[in-house]
């Protein structure tokens, strides 16, 4: 590795080192936020998954580098975007197809 | 005879062929757990008024354990830019300093499912319930002993976190004559239990996998850094691929098994 090269690697290692902190930061900020009582317990659902999935993002697109990956990879994530959506969305339309009188809600 | 494109990219795909393969690894793994999660959805949302568990899962516990993934995460990815940047000692503390973590977060969980496995739950036959960890259980003895509390209502068992009397654990000996039913929090329980032990065990798997695999790395199969770096230095970035997919389930699994 050429010493620009080297140079330019420096660069992403403090990248992961700011990725690292969000990340360290982010679980506290879960954390703490699971205690505020919104008062309405859907809205500390859908702050604890928004922050999980900011998290996600930054593991996902620093970490595992898809911010700067083939197009390749992209469209085999789509296509598996696409069917992990069908499958949740297939079980949960389960939840509105019981029989009639099995199960009482 | 040499395995093609191990570190020169296929001209068609861009990408060493490893590199392809483990993202496919990695598509059918999201599908796996993308099946669970979405049966934990509907086990939650099918769940009776009231008796979703809320606050069985010890917080500071998993938010270490959370801690100890994402810094092994960072050392994942330090040990490939060591790599990289021709640094093998580093490199060699990074990947040490991974497996140490992921024993660690093995060890942690270990104790929480402990936990879970002596914490019963005791019906009794004057229509109350006993609750609380195992301390004595000599089948030979006419009594067991739990640390724990008695509560009227069973749904007072489940959402501890609205609990608004202060829970206090007492040493509590109840005659086997008084009991009727006896049940450990295994997974057999309760459906969050059975979901809590099929996510978190599947997970746990995959870090005692991807530990063995690092372990490998750092250890005998670091001799391959003699002969052709370039070749694994690959290696270890589709080691950590692997790793940061581990890490990232953890993430979502952590805010929805033990906080919401």
């Amino acid at each position: 590795m050429t010493a620009h090269a080297q140079e330019d690697f420096r660069h992403h290692v403090r990248r992961y080192l700011y990725v690292f902190y969000a990340l360290l930061f982010g679980t506290l900020i879960t954390v703490g936020a699971s205690y505020i009582p919104f008062g309405n317990h859907a809205i500390n659902i859908a702050v604890a998954l928004v922050i999980a999935c900011g998290k996600a993002f930054l593991v996902a697109g620093f970490f595992m580098h898809l911010v700067s990956e083939r197009k390749m990879i992209y469209g085999l994530l789509a296509f598996t975007a696409c069917f992990v959506l069908g499958l949740m969305f297939l079980t949960l339309s389960a939840y509105a197809d019981f029989p009639p009188l099995t199960v009482s809600h | 005879m040499d395995i093609p494109y191990t570190v020169e990219p296929r001209p068609d795909t861009g990408l060493y062929n490893a590199k392809v393969g483990i993202w496919l690894f990695l598509a059918s793994e999201v599908m796996l757990f993308g099946a669970l999660f979405s049966s934990y959805i509907l086990l939650r949302v099918g769940a009776p008024e009231g008796y979703w568990p809320r606050g069985w899962l010890n917080v500071p516990i998993g938010t270490v354990n959370t801690l100890v993934l994402i810094t092994s995460s960072i050392t994942t990815v330090m040990a490939w830019a060591s790599c990289k940047m021709n640094q093998f000692g580093r490199f060699k503390v990074y990947h040490a300093a991974t497996i140490l973590l992921a024993m660690t977060f093995v060890c942690i969980k270990s104790y929480e499912y402990h936990d879970k496995f002596t914490h019963y739950e005791i019906t009794l036959k004057d229509g109350r319930y006993a609750d609380g960890h195992v301390l004595a259980n000599d089948p030979k003895a006419d009594y067991v002993v739990i640390s724990g509390r008695y509560v009227q209502d069973r749904k007072d068992l489940f959402d501890l976190e609205a609990r608004k009397a202060p829970h206090h654990h007492e040493k509590l000996t109840i005659l086997r004559s008084q009991i009727e039913k006896m049940e450990r929090y295994g997974p057999w329980h309760h459906t969050y239990l059975a979901i809590y032990f099929t996510l978190t065990g599947l997970h746990a798997l995959h870090v005692i996998g991807g530990a063995i695999v690092i372990g490998f790395l750092w250890g005998p199969g670091s001799k391959l850094w003699e002969t052709d770096p370039e070749r694994f230095t690959n290696r270890i970035e589709i080691s950590g691929l692997f790793w940061h997919f581990v890490d990232l389930v953890w993430i979502f699994l952590f805010p929805v098994l033990y906080l919401i």
